[in-house]
């Protein structure tokens, strides 16, 4: 099924090496006089923070990666013990085990405490509770960005209003204070024409998954694929030298008719062509992945891989009107969107990426995302005519990650679509 | 059940009073909504929790009805088909009244910014009740003047919703009317917590939360002349006995209301609850809403005026300064953290309210519960330790 051993790709050893020189970056930020600001990846302004030379952390993702290299589970009985609920969201509880832990972050080299919390309350109310609880932990001056939920199918021009006006007026003049420095425009504008180029790049990839074999896997491929612009580069030209190299080798795979790689080689029969709505369950992220490509099973289109930024239909971060544009970024992430907006989107996917049917991965702590996603699932069947299938989880917590029952719930999903589409060669 | 749309509230005793709100209480089928719409010949709007403006929704001769799921003891099948596991109960049991048609006579819903999840809930209810007026309410986080611009013009698109709904237009008159209403209204309920914790023996707990609810169905003055009749009717009492229980403050359960079997648990476990936080909505804001430019005195309620709790963000502002302020100002001993499971708002706060806590030394316990549990047994030993430690060496 699978050829040769995982081959690293030039642009998986740039980003790597990016992701390590900034890890590094950040553990010397006191020494360097770098000021750090915590905020979140969804809709997240990096242009705006970069043209301040500030460090941006994003303790999601640090949570994902502790999640990814088995230390979450340590974090998150560090945050029980300091009395978070069973209940409650494990990115949350993992990120504040670490940082009581002494704050090595996932690289194992120290993550410095906020000079400032951007709190970009976009997309998911659980961070306004977590940055609540940072900001009592570090007593540092905290901002709100508060972005509407935009909860009837379309961006209403009030909601980029209010946004807008508040990055202009009270997030602008916060990072002003915070460095000491006027908000370099030209600099901001030269990182948003960046991003908008990039964005399109990474629209390339995206698209490339429309080739039949599909040159990448869109959701176990496209989690790293969208680390650099969703997370610390976003306008920066390295940020857009990534993408021109992923897309190159994208182009390549598409010119050979190669799929996409996996840990255990090259995806040369590609059986299934699925949609996966959700999140990763970050622990078990290998196992789950293998529970695919053992199948033939490729990722053509996912949702998660919206979450910071949704391109899809033309929105582009814009100089010209900087303040609107970065609010719209801000607005149009995936998990801001109405639940009939979310099925729209996924139903484009399964139809244009001439997917065989889609999978749900419901998250215990993630109810931005799976509220509502039995209905998404009924309601895609019943529009699309492609069988769901809907698998529980969680994010970082692998108490809720029961190998046996997903391994057997996805093989009996698989077998569906053989006996519907009939058995196909590999 | 049928529910009487007027009641007799002159010649009523206590027990007839308590008796009506335990019928208002059981009354899934929204059989008083149903007479009142009848009666006026007019539209009913659902809002769940924590606020919404219902002074908008009288204004525009429409009732305002807050679901907050079901009760104790309602069987839900359908509503469980629609979340996972790993969700609270509150909507899957407002999902299965709407599927079982126990919410028909509701003309529209109102989704405000509490969680997550009722946040996508609104969206379920557009699809799956396509043919109501559904909207969600984004209640401004930054309460700069960008907020309250913000909230304004939502209020105002609510506004013209209404009056498109109601066929009539909202005056600045007929708003500041409802304003005034409103403000009676909670001002007879700000009494009613008055004197419940000045005589806690004379106001249980299990009949406030009755009347507390009651303001969810019933018109706004059959609301405050009710709340009137109950403070006559024990204030006539002269019995001032006031047995040997500690005072305790109930927080975390202004979205998924508790069962009334927890709230006499609670009370039968040496702890008398003088102040709480369900049915937040009806007590939202802390001072009257100024009715003279109506619209942006509901702004100013909202952005300036509203209380202390979970969903709301509130700047530099350090946790646990209000509870520790009503703590102090109730004479309270301790504190109960009492929430919904899976209720994330009310569940990541507590840590920070409890640190607050620690500092004052402040005793406090902590316990879960949902709107269908049925057993209280570990609740009330839990309560009932607490009780006797703050009773034997805190008081001491």
């Amino acid at each position: 099924m699978t050829g040769q051993r995982e081959k690293k790709d030039d642009s998986m050893r740039l980003q790597r090496t990016m992701l390590e020189n900034y890890y590094e970056k950040l553990s010397r930020a006191k020494e360097s006089g770098k000021k750090v600001v915590y905020t979140f990846v969804p809709g997240n302004l990096n242009e705006l923070l970069t043209a301040f030379d500030v460090l941006a952390v994003h303790p999601e993702v640090n949570a994902l990666q502790l999640g990814m290299r088995k230390k979450s589970d340590e974090y998150i009985i560090e945050s029980e013990n300091d009395g978070h609920s069973e209940d409650v969201c494990a990115y949350v509880k993992c990120h504040l085990g670490m940082m009581n832990k002494g704050g090595i972050g996932p690289t194992g080299t120290k993550i410095p405490p906020p000079d400032l919390l951007l709190l970009s309350y976009t997309g998911c109310a659980t961070y306004l509770k977590w940055f609540e609880l940072l900001r009592e932990r570090y007593h540092c001056p905290i901002v709100m960005l508060h972005v509407p939920y935009v909860s009837e199918n379309t961006i209403q021009a009030s909601q980029i209003k209010y946004v807008a006006d508040q990055i202009r007026d009270v997030v602008v003049p916060a990072l002003e204070k915070l460095t000491g420095k006027k908000l370099d425009k030209e600099k901001l504008g030269k990182h948003l024409d960046t991003s908008a180029r990039t964005e399109s790049h990474l629209m390339d990839v995206w698209e490339s998954a429309k080739h039949q074999p599909s040159p990448i896997d869109a959701f176990f491929g496209g989690v790293y694929y969208v680390g650099p612009i969703f997370g610390a580069f976003g306008g920066l030209s390295e940020c857009e030298q990534y993408y021109l190299k992923l897309k190159e080798e994208v182009q390549e795979r598409v010119q050979k008719t190669l799929g996409p790689m996996t840990p255990e080689g090259e995806l040369k029969d590609q059986k299934w062509r699925v949609v996966i709505e959700g999140t990763p369950p970050w622990t078990h992220f290998r196992e789950f992945w293998k529970m695919f490509y053992d199948e033939g099973a490729v990722v053509v289109s996912s949702s998660y891989t919206r979450v910071g930024g949704y391109y899809d239909e033309g929105f582009r971060h814009d100089s010209r009107k900087p303040f609107e544009s970065m609010a719209e970024y801000c607005l149009s992430c995936y998990t801001n969107r109405s639940v009939s907006s979310r099925i729209d989107i996924l139903e484009r996917f399964i139809k244009e990426y001439k997917a065989d049917g889609f999978l749900v991965n419901s998250t215990k702590s993630c109810n931005s995302f799976s509220s509502g996603q039995m209905l998404i699932l009924k309601e895609l069947e019943r529009r699309t005519g492609k069988p769901g299938c809907f698998i529980e989880s969680d994010l970082v917590d692998p108490r809720y990650f029961n190998t046996a029952n997903i391994a057997n719930r996805l093989y009996s999903y698989f077998q569906i679509l053989e006996r519907r589409e009939g058995k196909r060669t590999r | 059940m049928e529910m009487r749309l007027e009641f007799d509230i002159h010649n009523t005793s206590l027990e007839e009073l308590i008796q009506y709100c335990e019928d208002l209480y059981h009354d899934l089928e929204l059989s008083y909504v149903k007479k009142w719409k009848e009666k006026k010949g007019a539209k009913a709007i659902g809002f769940m929790p924590v606020c919404v403006p219902r002074e908008l929704i009288h204004a525009a001769g429409m009732l305002p009805v807050g679901i907050m799921g079901g009760i104790d003891g309602m069987e839900v099948v359908r509503g469980n088909a629609y979340f996972q596991s790993y969700i609270c109960q509150i909507p899957r049991s407002t999902l299965e009244l709407a599927l079982t048609g126990k919410l028909d006579c509701l003309d529209g819903m109102i989704f405000p910014s509490i969680c997550d999840v009722v946040r996508n809930m609104s969206g379920m209810w557009k699809l799956m009740f396509p043919q109501k007026y559904v909207k969600y309410l984004d209640l401004p986080q930054n309460r700069e003047k960008q907020g309250r611009e913000f909230y304004s013009g939502q209020l105002e698109c609510l506004k013209k919703d209404f009056e498109e709904m109601a066929g009539s237009n909202i005056t600045d008159d007929t708003l500041r009317s409802a304003i005034q209403l409103y403000n009676e209204n909670r001002s007879v309920i700000d009494e009613l917590y008055h004197v419940r914790s000045q005589y806690p023996s004379k106001v249980p707990s299990y009949h406030l939360y009755l009347l507390m609810r009651a303001s969810n169905i019933l018109e706004v003055r059959e609301h405050t002349k009710l709340i009137e009749k109950y403070l006559s009717l024990v204030m006539a009492n002269r019995d001032t006995e006031v047995k040997d229980k500690i005072r305790v403050v109930l927080t975390g359960l202004f979205c998924e209301q508790p069962p009334p079997i927890l709230i006499k648990a609670l009370e039968n476990s040496g702890c008398y609850i003088i102040e709480d936080d369900w049915v937040l909505g009806s007590r939202y804001y802390e001072k009257p809403t100024d009715e003279r430019k109506p619209l942006e005195g509901l702004v100013e309620s909202t952005m300036n005026y509203s209380v202390s709790t979970a969903t709301r963000y509130e700047g530099e502002k350090l946790k646990g300064g209000y509870l520790i302020e009503r703590i102090k100002k109730l004479r309270a001993d301790g504190v109960i953290f009492c929430a919904p499971s899976f209720c994330d708002p009310a569940l990541l706060e507590r840590p920070m309210l409890q640190k607050a806590l620690l500092k004052e030394k402040i005793p406090f316990t902590s316990c879960q519960y949902s709107e269908n549990a049925s057993q209280m047994q570990t609740i009330r030993e839990q309560t009932g330790t607490f009780s006797d430690s703050v009773r034997l060496w805190e008081r001491a």
